[in-house]
């Protein structure tokens, strides 16, 4: 079985990625069209929390930078977005772009600050810049828009994408659809990106960082450079991010880039599985599907609105709590147990 | 003059409760080399504990003490049940511990006392003292928080200073396998340095809570800035911390008085980063950068 | 995964479990294509209407503004346990967006798209509510009553779906004004205002009437508990009337700092922030511990629109407490309770304006034809019409005394920008009999 496998898969590394990704493409395409409006719109959200995790799975799961402040590097993508699009003049691709550049722009200064400090500082400061940065916003407010934040258009579906769409489907294109459709070419792009960073030279070498610093200099390597650098790819991805999140949800304002946006995506990386892409989208599933299936089951289960709204962090808390006490490595780290005992058993039967 | 001496003496009592909590994070950290993010959360539990008690119709000192108590008895069992697993493991892993906890206590503690706002009584008068003709904003509970700071201050300098069992905390943090073959008891003194902490943490929970409101998240805004004081001061000594927690105190209250309430948190950002720059571990580490 | 040769197999392999775990969670289902009209509409059918809101019900903005919902769902169970609507009981659904824009915007998704809400009612807070104003519009929605007196709802041409509700905070600002005008004319006014709209709206309604008396002006960005700085400043620019234009928590935090400084200005607060039952019990605990004043808030001035817990004498105020009795769950009647029940009898008036088969389209219409003419527990009209979704037109400036308040001012109502303010002199009409009102159906 294994060895069929193999020799379909080919042998280039890149044109295995892609060929991933393609599949990946159908999959999305399937799932988006068999499912409902409001299950298109949970994607589209899972999808801008999975590329912020992705970026962060190359800073913290590779490089071993823990930064508690990407949901501020995502803010600096969504007001980019919120303020390009605002004209109308400017196509969202573009917009996109821009604020993946002028977040990884902001990562420069971030990275260069962020390589000089280790645990609990980094920690410190990506926490400072978590809580700091959504108050520009309001000192700003003549261009920021304040604690109101400013509105983003959404964008609307070309006629020869929907036209396409329909040719394909003959359903007709949401506009949650649409959204959920752009934000998963995104990730889609950004896993092709990143697994072939992560397994190439680059990714070799953060690893080598990461677990022992003082070898990798002895080895030649430029720590701060490197460090530098896992930061700005990694900010590129939150501001890409970011950049989907204000067209997701149409506003750019400081109440929604507060630390428990960024302790979500760790939260996402971490229970994922630290150094997985794959991880990473897990773990932001888990993000978007689990709070409002609890609060379903605690509704359910006649409990009161208020209640059962109290209870999705709480089952949050205890299933971080659980899957670090039972499973570090997280779903991933699971997986691959089971996935390994599963061929151990095949081999000895 | 009168607005200086009031935003100044404001930061000085500010900054006595960052003071508080950062000795907090910085037993924990020298205890056991984790950066307690759940330790808001369960000050906060603790202090509802208090309130409960209160408000069933005992004195402010039995809720003040069951408090204490109570965080003594929170720490070591999170120590024993939760943090045992993940200690010695990934530093990662125990931060998203104590985060999960962090996110579940503040969830439990809206379901069991209520999502409202309730005042929290001070042991103390609330009216500023007066100077002359004028009233500042120091009043006796400030002097009780800045009096408390100190002492659990100086209490912590000395037990890691001069005692045996701060010595023994210190090595277990430092090396579990040498302090072991040392005889130390590793385990027990692990528990210990989470119970410490959180009976510190419990504190700075009450003194926060006085002649203030308190909700389930009313201790959000002071992990941060307590968090940014610790790291000032350098997380090994508390008197750091205590320096620490001032000069955040006195900052962010000057620029919330001069330049505006919205820069709070961005001042922050700011003296922390500069201090960071120019000093990676904090204002007051004497330790030399380690390598290896 | 050791290999990187895999990585691409995981990808696929994940597509995989995506789809099925949404396969396992797909459980809403696909709504039917009923829109676009017809006797009646999404949400509604032969037994029920169904309507859906978004609240803090967790975090730092929870405390106090999580009692709204349970206010008019009670007033729901009330009616429906009457008959209901045209015979259909209502079915209220509210959710949790913890005071996030993020958050909101997927609550909402999930209560158009899976609960298939027929309208939105009491949707709470500017900057939430801002973010799903489009989505809301886009689809049709009837976004009624939004709770947060910010003037972004009164945009008809735009927004042709969404209403106001409660007295905008620029109109609170011009009565505010012309009452310290009027009455105290030699003031030197300082303002303590909440860092967005509601503090800038606020402003900009009292600086056309007192531009030239205000010295000093002191916001604070909710969530930063510490405004000490604020208060200094205002007492150093020598402010011997404070208008405040915040929440509840920040009056008890104002008038505690007030007190360590011992500045004692005439207090304003604004209806949102005054609240005296809230913050006289907030206060007043302390009076348990070592504070000697019992009611701080005594002789401050506030504004007014519904007969709240200080009147419990009031026909509205007996209403309520006795629906509250019936369906209520835990804890006591609160000003937001009646708030969220005033707000339910508006919605069961414009329910019942829509007729026996109501549509999306129906009920907008039925605002913007009758909606000037409803009246209800709010001592103003509103000012509903084609042109206009503004909500409450006016207010009444009141002395807090105790656990009551007097009257200082006739209600006046005004409108927004030069509009000139006027008395407003119909009489206060109490509930009706059975305390369901009774409106006809328009056109």
């Amino acid at each position: 079985m294994r060895a069929v496998l193999r020799r379909l898969v080919p042998r280039s590394l890149l044109l295995r990625n892609l060929l991933g990704v393609v599949a990946g493409l159908v999959v999305v395409v399937l799932v988006l069209e068999t499912t409902s409006p409001f299950r298109n719109s949970q994607f589209a959200t899972m999808s801008y929390y999975a590329i912020a995790a992705a970026g962060l799975t190359v800073l913290t799961g590779l490089n071993g930078q823990i930064s508690l402040g990407h949901g501020a590097l995502m803010a600096v993508g969504a007001y980019t977005t919120a303020l390009l699009l605002e004209g109308g003049s400017v196509p969202f691709p573009l917009a996109m772009l821009a604020a993946a550049a002028v977040t990884a722009v902001a990562g420069v200064v971030v990275g260069a600050a962020a390589a000089r400090l280790h645990g609990p500082y980094l920690a410190g400061a990506t926490l400072a810049l978590a809580v700091g940065v959504p108050g520009l916003a309001i000192y700003f407010d003549g261009l920021l828009g304040g604690e109101q934040g400013l509105s983003v258009r959404s964008p609307r579906p070309p006629d020869w994408f929907a036209d396409a769409h329909y040719f394909l489907t003959a359903g007709e294109l949401g506009g949650a659809k649409y959204l959920a459709y752009v934000g998963w070419i995104t990730l889609l792009v950004v896993v092709l990106l990143l697994a072939n960073l992560m397994a190439g030279r680059y990714g070799r070498v953060w690893r080598a960082v990461r677990d022992d610093e003082v070898a990798a200099e002895l080895a030649g390597m430029r720590l701060g450079g490197l460090r530098i650098l896992a930061f700005v790819v990694s900010a590129a991805c939150a501001g890409l991010a970011g950049s989907v999140l204000a067209m997701v949800v149409r506003l750019a304002a400081p109440s929604g880039f507060t630390i428990v946006l960024s302790l979500s995506l760790l939260t996402a990386v971490v229970v994922g599985g630290l150094g997985s892409l794959t991880g990473a989208l897990l773990g932001s599933a888990l993000l978007v599907f689990l709070p409002p299936a609890v609060t379903n089951l605690g509704t359910g289960a006649g409990l009161t609105g208020v209640q059962a709204a109290q209870l999705a962090p709480l089952v949050y808390g205890v299933v971080l709590v659980v899957v670090m006490l039972l499973a570090p490595g997280g779903v991933m780290g699971l997986l691959r147990r089971l996935w390994r005992r599963g061929i151990n058993q095949g081999g000895s039967t | 003059m009168q607005q200086f001496v009031n935003i100044t003496l404001n930061g000085l009592s500010q900054g006595a409760i960052y003071a508080a909590f950062a000795l907090a994070l910085v037993l924990i950290w020298r205890a056991t080399r984790i950066i307690n993010f759940a330790q808001g959360a369960m000050a906060m539990f603790t202090t509802y504990l208090a309130l409960t008690l209160i408000e069933s119709g005992q004195s402010y000192w039995v809720g003040f003490a069951a408090a204490l108590v109570a965080g003594l008895v929170l720490g070591a069992l999170v120590e024993r049940i939760v943090m045992r697993p993940v200690e010695g493991g990934p530093e990662l892993n125990a931060v998203i511990v104590t985060l999960g906890l962090f996110v579940a206590f503040q969830a439990l503690a809206a379901i069991l006392f209520g999502a409202t706002f309730q005042s929290f009584p001070a042991p103390f008068g609330l009216r500023g003292f007066t100077v002359g003709e004028f009233t500042i904003a120091f009043t006796p509970f400030s002097v009780f928080v800045i009096g408390s700071v100190l002492v659990v201050m100086l209490a912590l300098t000395a037990l890691f200073r001069f005692t045996d069992l701060g010595l023994r905390m210190r090595a277990s943090a430092f090396s579990q396998e040498v302090s072991r073959l040392l005889g130390v008891r590793v385990g027990r003194m692990l528990t210990l340095g989470w119970a410490f902490a959180a009976v510190v943490g419990s504190l700075a929970g009450l003194l926060i809570a006085g002649g203030n409101l308190v909700h389930p998240a009313y201790m959000d805004a002071v992990i941060v800035y307590g968090f940014v004081a610790a790291v000032l001061g350098g997380l090994e000594s508390p008197g750091g911390a205590v320096a620490g927690g001032l000069i955040t105190g006195l900052a962010l209250s000057y620029v919330s008085g001069y330049l505006g309430s919205e820069l709070v948190t961005l001042a922050a950002l700011g003296i922390l980063v500069a201090v960071l720059l120019v000093r990676p571990r904090g204002l007051f580490s004497r330790v030399a950068e380690r390598r290896v | 995964m050791r290999r990187p040769g895999h990585r691409g197999l995981a990808i696929g392999a994940l597509a995989t479990i995506a789809a099925l775990l949404i396969s396992s969670c797909g459980a809403g289902g696909r709504p039917e294509d009923g829109e676009g009209g017809g006797a009646s509409d999404v949400g509604v059918t032969a037994e029920s209407v169904k309507v859906g809101a978004h609240f803090p019900l967790t975090g730092v903005a929870a405390p106090g503004y999580s009692e709204i919902p349970t206010g008019t769902k009670a007033y729901f169970d009330y009616v429906n346990a009457n008959g209901g609507v045209h015979g259909r009981t209502i079915d209220y659904v509210y959710r949790d967006d913890a005071y996030n824009p993020t958050n909101t915007s997927q609550v909402v998704n999930e209560l158009v798209l899976q609960d298939e809400i027929f309208a939105m009612v009491g949707g709470l807070g500017t900057p939430t509510h801002s973010a799903v104003l489009d989505f809301l519009n886009g689809e049709g929605v009837p976004d009624l009553f939004v709770s947060s007196g910010s003037l972004l709802w009164n945009q008809p041409g735009k927004n042709p779906q969404t209403f106001g509700w409660q007295p905008d905070y620029e109109v609170e600002g011009k009565i505010i004004g012309q009452y310290v005008k009027q009455h105290m004319p030699d003031a030197k006014v300082g303002l303590f205002l909440q860092d967005d709209d509601f503090g800038d709206d606020g402003e900009k309604g009292a600086r056309a009437y007192i531009g030239d008396q205000i010295v000093a002006a002191e916001r604070y960005a909710p969530g930063n508990t510490d405004v000490a700085p604020q208060i200094a400043a205002l007492q150093a620019a020598g402010a011997d009337v404070v208008i405040g234009f915040n929440v509840p928590s920040y009056t008890a935090l104002s008038q505690l700092t007030a007190m360590r400084l011992n500045y004692r200005p005439q207090w304003i607060y604004s209806n949102v922030g005054s609240d005296p039952a809230l913050v006289g019990s907030l206060l007043s605990r302390f009076s348990e511990g070592k504070v000697t004043d019992a009611a701080m808030l005594d002789g401050a001035i506030t504004t007014e629109y519904l007969p709240g817990v200080d009147a419990p004498e009031n026909p509205w105020t007996r209403l309520w407490q006795k629906v509250w009795d019936a369906h209520g769950g835990r804890g006591e009647l609160t000003n937001y309770r009646i708030y969220g029940m005033s707000q339910a009898y508006t919605f069961v008036q414009a329910l019942q304006a829509a007729g026996p088969e109501p549509t999306r389209e129906g009920i907008v219409r039925a605002l913007e034809e009758i909606g000037g003419e409803l009246r209800g527990p709010a001592f103003v009209p509103y000012r509903y019409s084609a042109d206009s979704h503004a909500g409450l037109a006016g207010v009444k400036v009141v002395r807090i005394e105790g656990d009551a308040t007097e009257d200082l001012s006739q209600v006046l109502v005004t409108g927004n920008g030069d509009t000139e303010i006027t008395e407003y002199t119909e009489q206060h009409a109490g509930p009706p009999q059975n305390g369901i009102p009774n409106v006809q159906p328009a056109s």
